[in-house]
């Protein structure tokens, strides 16, 4: 990024966010069909009339995107200066005394034109196509098409589906020409990857040459695609829409907490469709998040538990499993006390299997616990003023100290996007390596890895920044953006931004942007460290200290969660006993004696707990994989094995129990949860991020100061075991600046040798501008030579050098 | 390049009013086109004149005087659309709109090659007026020489202090942009014109809510204008306002290009005065056409563009005057008159011009993309012998489907007039001529009498 300043032409918009709007939010009446309606400012006819109760056909128009008025279906008739027009009703915005019809013979002549034409060159392949059965133009033909064509040419014709993406196929005979594939790109995602070529009757949706539809959000065409021109291959000719059976509930492969719609067919999952929430993701998904249900129903699920016996891990009866992890327990308790024991998880579950295992670690006395694995932030930081999506996209001022959000939050890329783009937000941006939304930030305050705090005092020096925190709230997005620097200097970075925001008098909140899917639930509802004793890290340093007789992994996976590899490897060969909870075999819970098999998201119902500590449920929709069971259930059971009753016969006690003991969650019923789309927000009680201080120095000359940082599709287990998603990973690699590219003498995918202080990793070379000079940014979880071996969790930062081999 | 009579008089007495010629003196002057020329022949002195002794207001006034109409279509005044700018907001944009693709226009190219110089002039002169500091000049992607001419009468402009920082070192400067088009006649609707700019596909923008002069180029406040429109504008200047207004008509004022081609003996492009002249004198008149070929008469004509509806003999005598024309049911449009003999061929004469929408339709809304295309196959279908009994009323009822009522000035259901563009000559030649189309339907071909064409039995396009 070579422009740290972003040149705004046009502040004037920013301006007018920040004034406070003192008018109550006022409507205007119009009569629909004669009928009184109140309808919101700024909406359109089309919103009023439709809400009013009077359907008016559509297919361009969707709420979430600037009206285009290309399709020409939704006329109706306002009167207008000059008496009665017809107008499209979808770009004709409300009006005091407006008076609106949707049912005048030339209302329905004009509906029936566009229809008509529509299906001109149509291909009417209904009874093989996807979207029949849940098919705006095959629906809306039925209600308001003239019944039959008189079209007796031939019809257009294209190849039948090409694929224009990995996952998306494009079949331009059923194509319409909405704008809404195209629209979505440009002015939603930000991928302009897709676009009209042609013209006239030969005008097509189409990639430009060579360059596949390769956006992350690209399973949004397809939920919006009006016709069944777009299909997503994990879910072509798998259903019928009329054989679906659905239900909503929550994604949680990431913290945002995207509202789903998910959707089986005997007994299996096949497609998730986002659900539209005003608070959340208006609708979208990334499609890593849409796409790796397909790891539920994969075959390399744990079906059974195992134990540990003379032949390595053997599956063994649920009876025979509890038992042997509650003897592992006993035991542990018997040679070292709960001391000697460590939890770790909890992130990647429920609520309310979250809430199961704390009361079960309580019970026990196991105060060495943690949802995160040194991957994360202080727990205090979800005690810190806390900000919603809708704030920040609302803030005159964001402040980004994290990680890639197009890459670990994607939703929350998009709305900080639209934010950005819509002027009312400008976006401060402080980074080691440049970031989706770096195109979109108003001002960019690169730092070396280590050295934050020198790019918070010179952010908070600049005058321009200082005159912007005056224009009202300011959001702090806070998250770990380098894996390499350890949670001790990124805690100090973030520290002294907010204590620089306090001191220049800003108003700020903290949007905490800790990825793992319920990490803020497990932290909020017991997963997390009690007072003095220690993280993640700590359990494992004490296990790889052999002073833990028990590590218990709640869905944890410290081989690939836990940025310092070598800790991981030596607290799993250090602790005595592993149990693991799990609904994959992975690095780590291969290395456990008893394995118990989980039941995966799609096959439990819960509440999960998003980024701004917004709850909503999650569902079972599927049969949970062979014997699995849910953790909240397994906490439940072992706990009885072991004399300790928590109290739990079925999932909704975990609910109602939450609800009653935990304060920030009382507004938390299942009443509350299952009648808010939205969700209902809780609120952690106050807390101050722990002391911290970064000791960081400056970097040799000879070194490059390592950036290890996440992408979306990695070797992730829901990912990897996802056939759609599996290869979108882009694989391991290390980048550079083009020209230390040149300094380090080779050319571009030549494996180089990265050499630490502790170890060494050999990767291919690859360049990326977006790299500061002296920078080495390394994918994270990307499988061949694991970037996690040079990184030391005790260090603040790691400097590596480049050599060639 | 079409052939450019030069009329030798205007003055035959009681059959052509006569008139100077404004802006198409130059066109007999070898070297008109270079700065030399054009500054020998009094150019750039307008732009003296305004730079150095009218405020903007009292350019904009000597326009709004002359109530000269817009030349690229719609005849809209200019000094009154000057006056849609909102006040104080900057910046704002003038841009030249040489697009000129209509079938059968040609006068902007005219201007574009042989004088222009002139249109420049105009240009700094309306950026004057409007207080633009950029001006972009779109010229159709095809005109090579204009665009080459346009290119260095830039330069030379430019070099000369006309153009650029500081212009007749006044505190007046104005940058021109050329750019050029890629070959798309949708390009000439304004606001696809400023998408285009844009460096966005050519697909115009919906009215409302994007009228250029609120929200137009980069949604900043935007005149377009035509290139015959800003030619004119020296002249007015030098002459003033209403020295203008006094010729022609008064509800049509000034001279006025007119390109005729079709079934006369001379096609060409004129400069005539405007509102007086009828369709007759252009036609006969051996200053002008010369007459219909072979001594034939005129079975209809198209008196204003593609897209204006067909005028037949009872509208010979009608002066080119807008108000008349536009009372009698069609347009002047763009200038642009195509004369068909008593021999044509109604059907086939109506699907050459379809097909020229149905081919340029940006393919942005249904009823044009899916409608153009349909007439267009039925029409095809029906010169190629196999026309179906209910092929009429199908035609008709698509037509209505893109424009409801088939009114004129049309209503439509698209979001610019181009796809109403394609009903006009159906709605046109079925009113006059439907036993010709049903007679295509009934027997194969065409009536007895007319000429035929190449077009008859060829395989259909696309
Ligand atoms: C389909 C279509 C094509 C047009 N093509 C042209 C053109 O080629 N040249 C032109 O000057 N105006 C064209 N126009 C008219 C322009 O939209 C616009 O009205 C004109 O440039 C304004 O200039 P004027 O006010 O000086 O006439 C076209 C309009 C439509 C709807
Ligand atoms: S592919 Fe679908 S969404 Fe895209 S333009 Fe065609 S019909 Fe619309
Ligand atoms: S952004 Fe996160 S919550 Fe939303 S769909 Fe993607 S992975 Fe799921
Ligand atoms: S009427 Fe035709 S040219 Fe005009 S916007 Fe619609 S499709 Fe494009
Ligand atoms: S929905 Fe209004 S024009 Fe398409």
């Amino acid at each position: 990024m070579s422009d740290e300043t972003i040149d705004d032409t046009d502040g004037t918009d920013v301006d007018a966010a920040t004034e406070p709007e003192p008018e109550p939010k006022r409507t205007l009446t119009v009569t629909v069909d004669g009928r009184p309606f109140e309808a919101q400012p700024g909406s359109m006819v089309i919103d009023a009339a439709i809400a009013a109760g009077s359907y008016v056909p559509h297919f361009c128009y969707h709420p979430r995107m600037t009206p285009v008025g290309m399709c020409r279906q939704c006329f109706v008739e306002v009167d207008g200066p000059r008496g009665p027009m017809m107008v499209v009703s979808c770009m004709t915005p409300v009006a005091e005394g407006q008076v609106v019809r949707t049912d005048t013979p030339q209302v329905k002549r004009a509906q029936e034109g566009v229809l008509e034409l529509l299906l001109v060159n149509h291909p009417l392949d209904c009874p093989v196509c996807d979207k029949g059965g849940e098919c705006p133009l095959q629906d809306q033909a039925f209600s308001h098409g003239p019944g039959e064509s008189r079209f007796v040419e031939q019809k257009r014709h294209w190849e039948k589906p090409i694929p224009i993406s990995d996952l998306v196929f494009l079949d331009r005979e059923r194509c319409i020409q909405c704008d809404r594939c195209t629209r979505f790109a440009d002015e939603v995602a930000g991928d302009k990857l897709i676009h009209f070529i042609s013209r006239g009757n030969d005008t097509q949706v189409m990639t430009f040459p060579d360059e596949p539809f390769s956006s992350y959000f690209s399973g949004n065409t397809v939920q919006i695609c009006p016709v069944g021109a777009l299909t997503a291959s994990p879910y072509r000719f798998k259903a019928r829409p009329w054989d679906l059976d659905q239900r909503a509930s929550t994604c949680t492969t990431c913290s945002v907490g995207c509202r789903t719609v998910v959707q089986s067919t005997r007994d299996e999952l096949v497609r998730y469709q986002g659900l539209d929430v005003e608070s959340v993701n208006w609708g979208w998904l990334c499609d890593r998040g849409r796409f790796n249900f397909e790891s539920i129903g994969s075959d390399d699920r744990l079906t059974t538990p195992l134990v540990r016996g003379e032949s390595g891990l053997e599956p063994t009866s649920w009876t025979g499993a509890l038992g042997a992890a509650a003897r592992l327990v006993t035991e542990a308790l018997e040679s070292g006390g709960p001391r000697s024991i460590g939890i770790l998880g909890g992130a990647r579950g429920t609520n309310e299997d979250a809430f199961a295992w704390a009361a079960l670690a309580d019970a026990l006395g196991v105060t060495l616990r943690d949802a995160q694995v040194g991957d994360g932030l202080p727990t205090e930081v979800l005690g810190l003023p806390r900000a919603t999506i809708t704030d920040a996209a609302n803030a005159p001022t964001i402040v980004l100290l994290g990680p890639d959000l197009k890459e670990e939050l994607p939703v929350l890329y998009l709305r900080l996007r639209d934010a950005a783009e819509k002027r009312r937000s400008r976006i401060v941006e402080l980074s080691s390596v440049g970031t989706g939304l770096s195109r979109y930030a108003w001002k960019r305050f690169p730092y070396e890895p280590g050295l934050g705090a020198q790019a918070v005092s010179a952010a908070l020096a600049d005058p321009e920044v200082r005159d912007q925190l005056a224009r009202g709230p300011v959001v702090v997005v806070a998250g770990r953006g380098n894996l390499a620097e350890s949670q001790e200097v990124a805690t100090a970075t973030l520290a002294s931004l907010l204590d620089g925001l306090t001191g220049a008098g800003a108003s700020w909140s903290v949007l905490p942007a800790l990825r793992r899917g319920n990490v803020v639930g497990a932290l909020q509802l017991g997963m997390a460290p009690s007072e003095g004793a220690g993280g993640g890290l700590d359990v494992l340093r004490a296990a790889a200290e052999g002073r833990l007789e028990l590590l218990v992994l709640v869905g944890s996976d410290p081989m690939a969660d836990c940025p310092d590899t070598d800790l991981a490897r030596r607290a799993l060969a250090g602790a005595r006993r592993i149990v693991a909870v799990d609904t994959f075999l992975t690095a780590s819970s291969e290395q456990a004696d008893v394995v118990l098999a989980a039941a995966a998201y799609g096959e439990k119902d819960g509440t999960t707990t998003n980024l701004e500590g917004r709850v909503s449920g999650v569902v079972a929709k599927v049969t949970a994989t062979g014997t699995s069971r849910p953790d909240w259930m397994i906490a439940t059971e072992l706990g009885l094995a072991l004399g300790h009753d928590l109290g739990f016969g079925s999932v909704d006690d975990v609910t109602d129990a939450i609800a009653t003991r935990v304060p920030a969650y009382a507004g938390v019923t299942r009443t509350a949860v299952a009648r808010n789309v939205e969700g209902v927000l809780t609120e952690a009680p106050l807390a101050f991020l722990p002391p911290a201080s970064s000791s960081a120095g400056e970097r040799n000359n000879y070194d490059y100061r390592l950036v290890v940082s996440r992408t979306l599709y990695d070797r992730a287990v829901g990912t990897a075991t996802s056939p759609s998603l599996a290869h979108l990973a882009p694989g391991p690699a290390a980048l550079v600046h083009p020209l230390d590219l040149e300094l380090v003498g080779v050319s571009a995918g030549t494996e180089v040798q990265l050499v630490g202080a502790r170890s060494s990793v050999v990767l291919p070379l690859h360049t990326d501008a977006t790299v500061p000079r002296g920078t080495v940014r390394v994918r994270f979880q990307q499988g061949g030579g694991s970037v996690g071996e040079l990184v030391d969790a005790s260090t603040p930062i790691v400097d590596v050098r480049i050599e060639r081999l | 390049m079409t052939d450019t009579p030069t009329p030798t008089s205007y003055t035959v007495p009681g059959l052509v009013p006569t008139g100077p010629r404004l802006i198409t003196a130059r066109f007999d002057v070898a070297d008109g086109f270079t700065y030399d020329g054009y500054v020998r022949t009094g150019g750039y002195t307008a732009l003296r004149k305004a730079l150095t002794s009218m405020t903007p207001q009292q350019v904009h006034d000597e326009v709004r005087t002359s109530e000269m109409q817009g030349r690229g279509g719609a005849g809209f005044p200019a000094g009154t659309k000057w006056g849609f700018l909102p006040p104080d907001v900057f910046p704002r944009y003038l841009v030249i709109n040489g697009d000129e693709s209509e079938p059968g226009t040609y006068k902007d190219r005219m201007l574009m090659e042989l004088d222009p110089h002139q249109l420049i002039e105009g240009v700094v002169i309306a950026a004057y007026a409007i207080g633009a500091a950029q001006a972009f000049l779109y010229v159709r992607g095809e005109m090579a020489l204009a665009q080459e001419r346009l290119a260095q009468a830039l330069n030379d402009a430019y070099a000369n202090g006309l153009v650029g920082r500081n212009i007749l070192g006044t505190d007046f400067s104005v940058d021109v942009t050329l750019t050029w088009g890629a070959g798309a006649y949708i390009v000439g609707e304004e606001t696809a014109l400023i998408e285009s700019l844009e460096g966005e596909r050519g697909m115009p923008r919906l009215k409302p809510p994007f009228f250029p002069a609120a929200k137009g180029l980069y949604m900043q406040p935007t005149i377009v204008n035509n290139v015959e429109t800003l030619s004119n504008v020296p002249w007015i200047i030098n002459e003033s306002g209403q020295a203008f207004h006094d010729l022609g008509a008064p509800t049509s004022t000034g001279m006025r290009m007119f390109a005729v081609s079709g079934h006369v003996n001379r096609p060409g492009v004129f400069e005539v005065p405007n509102g007086i002249t009828t369709f007759r004198m252009l036609f006969e008149a051996p200053e002008y056409c010369g007459g219909v070929r072979h001594g034939r008469s005129v079975k209809a004509f198209i008196p204003g563009g593609a897209s204006a509806m067909w005028f037949f003999d009872e509208h010979l005598d009608l002066p080119l005057d807008k108000p008349t024309v536009d009372q009698a049911g069609s347009m002047l449009g763009s200038g642009a008159i195509v004369v068909m003999d008593d021999r044509t061929d109604m059907v086939a004469a109506c699907w050459r011009v379809v097909r020229f929408f149905a081919r340029e339709s940006c393919g942005k809304c249904t009823p044009c993309r899916e409608g153009t295309t349909w007439l267009e196959r039925i029409l095809k279908r029906m010169l190629d012998g196999h026309g179906r009994a209910d092929d009429l009323a199908t035609l008709l009822d698509v037509c209505e489907s893109i424009s409801p009522g088939l009114a004129w000035p049309p209503r439509q259901t698209t979001i610019c007039p181009l796809g109403p563009s394609a009903v006009s000559p159906i709605a046109s030649a079925v009113r006059r001529f439907q036993h010709e189309f049903e007679h295509y339907v009934q027997h194969g071909r065409p009536i007895d009498g007319v000429e035929r064409h190449a077009i008859h039995g060829a395989g259909a396009h696309v």
